[in-house]
């Protein structure tokens, strides 16, 4: 499973204010905590401040990679930014995200060329957003085709099929989980990732459905996820839910979170 | 206390049984505007509160707004220039380059909901459609919907324009990275940040 690290994103109140002040330990710490907690990748997202987003994303990118030995999730839909992320960050990054709207696919898949990047393919076309699993396939087939053909290998791509809420409409769950497994065992090799917060909207105990639902995607085979791992709750049921999916062996992971007093009631 | 009856059904969320209820009135001979505005658009404001309020929740807002959809069928079409007038007319759409929906339907079934008429543009709509939209129906209010940071100028880029060819339309803005402050800034006439206070907005442009 990979994890990557939601925290660092300018939207939210304790990353905005260090960032337009310059306070590289708040954000370094920021880093080092969520690393610590397990994550693979650190999550950078400067898309708040519209006109300055590739100046404060090279930033956040040095100051995280000042403070840990770790890559970048390059969180923006915007080329300008990712290609100067790129230039200065150190590693092989992840680049989130890419999609089939006709502009951001013909900007940014040139810069993916030859840097070995993991890329996120949202499952969103001109079209509009998915709603049916059929829907998310079509899509899924064409960004995989097509950043294949662009020279990326399979196991670089995280297709994201697009978590909706289920207040809005009750299919929204299954919908998705339908996708994760059918691009699963679709093409071997690729991977499936997702924000889960989003199917929670607009209904209370968000956080117990955003579990919830987490664990009944690593089920049907998601082996990437955007989210808190400094959240303690999610991280012991993520730990539970990939032993029962098989993907622990020994169980090692499990027990390593039990020994880590990750999933003592509090 | 007959209306009360069409209230309270909404907020039981009685989709099956209002064609029924407001028959019933209609054959009493009880006055399709009050059937309206104190029945459906009343119970739906306080579905509205209550919403706000968080006591209930968006898949109940849409049951009780599906309700009032199954009174408001059987009177839209009784209505007529005497007895009712139109709340305003709002055009609504998420701005180019944007293609969330969620959010803006919400928006138009509460305003729906509250005696509007809407004209809705749809997603990822460039501005000449809006404000061609504005003129043709000669709307009171466009309500935009951005739900990125990156689609969010066109949100000020629409303002301007707006502004710039003298039209008396009001401008309201929204979507989860739309702020108070931002709205203030590209000189929006509102923000709102759900449906049901998109309602209480819309409804205090009308007035002012």
């Amino acid at each position: 499973m990979i994890i990557v690290g939601e925290l660092i994103n300018a939207s939210r109140k304790p990353v905005a204010a260090p960032l337009e002040a310059g306070d590289r330990e708040a954000v370094a710490r920021l880093a080092r905590d969520q690393i610590a907690a397990g994550a693979d990748y650190v999550d950078v997202n400067a898309g708040l401040f519209e006109d300055r987003e590739a100046e404060l994303l090279c930033w956040l990118v040095e100051v995280v990679q000042a403070a840990v030995q770790a890559p970048c999730s390059l969180d923006s839909p915007n080329p300008e930014a990712i290609e100067a992320a790129l230039s200065v960050h150190r590693g092989t990054p992840m680049i989130n995200s890419i999609s089939l709207e006709k502009d951001r696919w013909e900007l940014l898949l040139p810069l993916l060329r030859g840097t070995g990047a993991r890329v996120v393919a949202l499952c969103m076309s001109d079209e509009g957003m998915p709603r049916t699993c059929d829907q998310r396939l079509a899509i899924a087939e064409r960004l995989v085709e097509g950043l294949t053909g662009a020279g990326i290998p399979l196991e670089n791509i995280y297709l994201d099929p697009l978590v909706q809420p289920v207040s809005t409409n009750t299919a929204c769950g299954l919908e998705l989980l339908e996708a994760v497994e059918g691009i699963m065992k679709r093409w071997p090799g690729v991977h499936t990732l997702c924000g889960m917060s989003n199917i929670s909207f607009g209904l209370p105990g968000r956080k117990r459905i955003n579990e919830t639902f987490l664990v009944m995607a690593v089920s049907r085979g998601l082996d990437g996820a955007i989210l808190d791992p400094l959240d303690r709750r999610t991280a012991a049921a993520l730990a539970t839910a990939e032993m029962l999916a098989g993907r622990d062996d020994f169980c090692a992971r499990y027990l390593e979170a039990f020994r880590a007093g990750l999933l003592a009631d509090r | 206390m007959a209306i009360n009856d069409i209230y309270q059904a909404v907020l039981r969320f009685d989709k099956s049984g209002m064609a029924g209820l407001v028959q019933v009135e209609l054959d009493a001979g009880t006055d399709i505007a009050s059937l309206l505005n104190e029945g459906l658009i009343a119970a739906l404001d306080e579905v509205g509160d209550r919403f706000s309020r968080g006591e209930l929740f968006i898949p109940e807002m849409l049951q009780a707004a599906q309700a009032a959809q199954q009174g408001l069928d059987i009177l839209k079409p009784l209505l007529t220039e005497t007895n009712s007038r139109s709340a305003g007319t709002v055009v609504i759409g998420t701005v180019k380059g944007d293609l969330h929906d969620i959010g803006k339907s919400l928006v138009k079934m509460m305003l729906k909901g509250a005696g509007f008429q809407v004209v809705d543009l749809g997603v990822d709509v460039p501005l000449e459609r809006f404000v061609r939209a504005v003129e043709e129906n000669r709307a009171d209010i466009i309500a935009l919907s951005a739900l990125l940071t990156t689609t969010m100028p066109a949100m000020g880029e629409a303002v301007a324009a707006f502004r710039g060819n003298g039209s008396r339309v009001k401008v309201m803005v929204g979507g989860a990275p739309v702020t108070e402050a931002f709205a203030e800034r590209i000189g929006a006439d509102g923000y709102a940040g759900d449906a049901s206070q998109a309602v209480s907005l819309a409804r205090s442009l009308m007035a002012g």
